[in-house]
């Protein structure tokens, strides 16, 4: 069972909720722009080999201080805040998608700080021809299908996961006008805040890992990370959309801990 | 009473199928649907109508403010106020308004509308409206979790402008100048009247109150929806101890009139147009996330004006929209009876009257107008007489008309 930290950064300015489980190297998840719904099985399998932080960004959950943060570089440096104040200096990074662009960004602005790095489905970059969907403008229903590989995607797997996965994309359209509002902050109206001209800093080895089926961000956002980070290795994982980490989660962390070990 | 002539300037020939084929009538309908001829049209009958409706002795001509849509044609209203300005004498010019927070900087809205105050020698009404989520988010790319804060800045700046006499600097989150120095500054000290538009967001209320401006209600579920938002409006003045004054707040409202109850069914049309295709907007676009704050959105205001917008506009016929008050529609006897229930209901001041919407022809607008100024005016004329507005132009205040309207 993932223990939960509550981290107070600059005097109070910011309360962090913080998900953590396992053992081993640490290792920090930063979730998407609709969040993460509590300890997921591939963050399970990923505390086997690794000590897990899974904060909820400012504005999610019960994690406070967005209005006091104005733009992403406020947001990176939160994180480096809170891997200090959690006692890690050095750090596994993976994060998805406006996870991925911060998780990218903290490499980039002070590369001491990562390891290695895996990106998943990473927002930060634009391309007029492929835009990335507009969520601000998605209903519910619109969103709860687009997460996922096709609408009908969840047919191929077991009763028992199909059941979590319902139970899950409810969850995540429940809270979407809190989450984005949070994530719109970030990532609205084009999400190409500056990493282009950054990346060239990133050290870190990277992974650049994409849902075959991406619905929210197509895989042809890849070949930016590839361009823009020195050595980068893509992996396009097949029979998933932008969920990658949940529909193949084990396909997922498979691919996470052997780039990590 | 305040009696507002109110032109949307909508585009008036939209596909037969418009609703079913296209997605929204704002942020994604294509400007193919644009034919430039008609719009020349289109503007100079619009422009016809409101000079028309000085003349028949309204006391506010009134355009607004919208972007990327074929619901409002009046991406700069002061382009229109401009133009009403020079072909009028007597009427405000209420414009409702300015969209603080997308003027960059934002001393550009206190620059165009000083012109306009100076222009008119004082008949200009300021409205700060934050702007539809369709203008401001997805027109304008405005970040919906900054956009109150932005648009609260850029009203500070701007009042600050018209009072300062002497040159300033500002040092804000979102705008820093240097020099901020307006020329022209406003022909009315310290500055036109200010009205803010809203939709029944709680912060609105609050900071409409504590600033003392007229709070207007544009909605078009009617004034039996209405009555719910500005009852709010009204309880919050209570809370806060402010004294009632019906002029500081405004409602708009569609009228319709005709000869007789059953010739009124010439409207028909233009009022089906008008909500089923002017306001074809999908949910997605009214209220993306963080657009009004988690608190509004759990009000009841919120949830009512939400699913009567969705019914309305889907649903409805002629009866449905006669019946719940959408459109004040009859005879002169009725529209007189149902009007003046409405404003004793309501309790405002300056009420602000759309008889022209949809693709309604120029010549039954100025029917409409007509029937209206001759028949319908005189007799709601004298409601809240016993009261004085501060929220108007002073010039036009001493004028012929009386204190109260």
């Amino acid at each position: 069972m993932p223990e939960t930290l509550n981290i107070s950064l600059r005097g109070g300015d910011f309360e962090a909720e913080v998900l953590k489980d396992g053992s081993g190297p640490p290792l920090l998840y930063l979730h998407g722009a609709i969040g993460q719904k509590g300890w997921a099985p591939f963050l399970d399998a990923l505390a086997e080999r690794f000590t897990v932080y899974a904060p909820y960004l400012p504005g999610y959950s019960k994690s406070t201080g967005l209005e006091k943060l104005d733009d992403v570089a406020d947001l990176t440096l939160y994180q480096f805040e809170l891997l200090d104040a959690l006692g890690v200096s050095k750090a596994h990074v993976v994060g998805h998608f406006l996870g991925g662009m911060i998780a990218a960004e903290m490499a980039a602005l002070s590369p001491s700080y990562v390891d290695r790095l895996v990106l998943a489905a990473p927002a930060g970059t634009w391309r007029d021809s492929d835009p990335v969907v507009d969520l601000l403008s998605m209903s519910a229903e619109e969103l709860q299908d687009n997460l996922w590989s096709s609408a009908s995607s969840s047919m191929s797997i077991s009763p028992a996961d199909f059941e979590a996965n319902s139970r899950l994309k409810e969850e995540l359209a429940a809270d979407r006008m809190q989450d984005l509002t949070a994530a719109g902050k970030f990532l609205w109206p084009i999400p190409d805040r500056g990493l282009k001209r950054r990346a060239y800093r990133i050290k870190a080895p990277t992974l650049v890992l994409w849902g075959e089926n991406d619905r929210i961000i197509p895989p042809v956002y890849a070949e930016d990370f590839s361009r823009l980070v020195a050595g980068a290795q893509v992996s396009v994982i097949p029979n998933a959309g932008h969920l990658l980490m949940i529909e193949r989660a084990e396909v997922f962390a498979g691919a996470v801990s052997d780039f990590l070990s | 009473m305040k009696l507002c002539f109110f032109h949307l300037m909508p585009y008036q020939d939209l596909p037969d199928n418009f609703e079913k084929d296209y997605h929204s009538v704002w942020v994604d309908a294509p400007n193919s649907l644009f034919d430039p001829e008609k719009g020349h049209r289109m503007y100079n009958d619009f422009l016809d109508e409101l000079e028309y409706a000085e003349a028949m002795g309204f006391d506010a001509i009134c355009v607004n403010e919208h972007h990327g849509n074929a619901y409002g044609m009046m991406p700069s209203p002061n382009l229109m106020a401009s133009a009403m300005i020079r072909a009028t004498s007597k009427a405000a010019i209420v414009v409702l308004g300015n969209s603080l927070a997308l003027y960059n900087p934002p001393i550009r809205v206190a620059e165009e509308m000083a012109m306009l105050d100076v222009l008119s020698g004082g008949r200009l009404i300021a409205g700060f409206p934050l702007g539809t989520s369709m203008d401001t988010i997805f027109g304008y790319g405005q970040v919906p979790a900054t956009l109150r804060e932005k648009y609260q800045e850029a009203h500070d700046l701007v009042i600050k402008a018209w009072k300062e006499r002497e040159p300033f600097s500002f040092n804000g989150k979102f705008t820093q100048l240097r020099y901020v120095n307006i020329w022209p500054r406003p022909y009315q000290q310290p500055h036109p009247p200010i009205w803010v538009p809203g939709s029944g967001s709680l912060e609105t209320w609050d900071w409409t109150i504590k600033n003392d401006y007229v709070y207007c209600y544009l909605s078009y579920s009617g004034y039996k929806v209405g009555k719910t938002i500005l009852d709010g409006f009204w309880d919050e003045m209570e809370r806060q101890g402010k004294e009632f004054n019906p002029y500081h707040a405004g409602f708009l409202q569609l009228v319709a009139v005709s000869e007789t109850d059953e010739q009124a069914q010439e409207y028909k049309d233009s009022i089906e147009y008008f909500f089923k295709k002017s306001l074809h907007i999908p949910a997605g676009y009214a209220n993306p996330p963080g657009y009004r704050t988690v608190k509004t959105n759990a009000s009841a205001a919120s949830a009512t004006t939400m699913q009567s917008r969705t019914k309305q506009h889907t649903d409805f016929t002629w009866t449905d929209y006669l019946e719940a008050g959408n459109v004040i529609v009859g005879s002169p006897e009725t529209v007189v009876q149902e009007l003046t229930h409405a404003v004793k209901e309501l309790r405002v001041g300056n009420l602000m009257l759309l008889l022209q919407f949809g693709d309604m022809p120029k010549e039954l607008a100025m029917k409409n107008t007509t029937l209206f100024a001759n028949e319908v005016m005189p007799h709601v004329r004298d409601l809240w007489s016993e009261y004085e507005t501060r929220w108007w132009p002073e010039k036009l205040m001493s004028a012929a008309h009386g204190a109260g309207r």
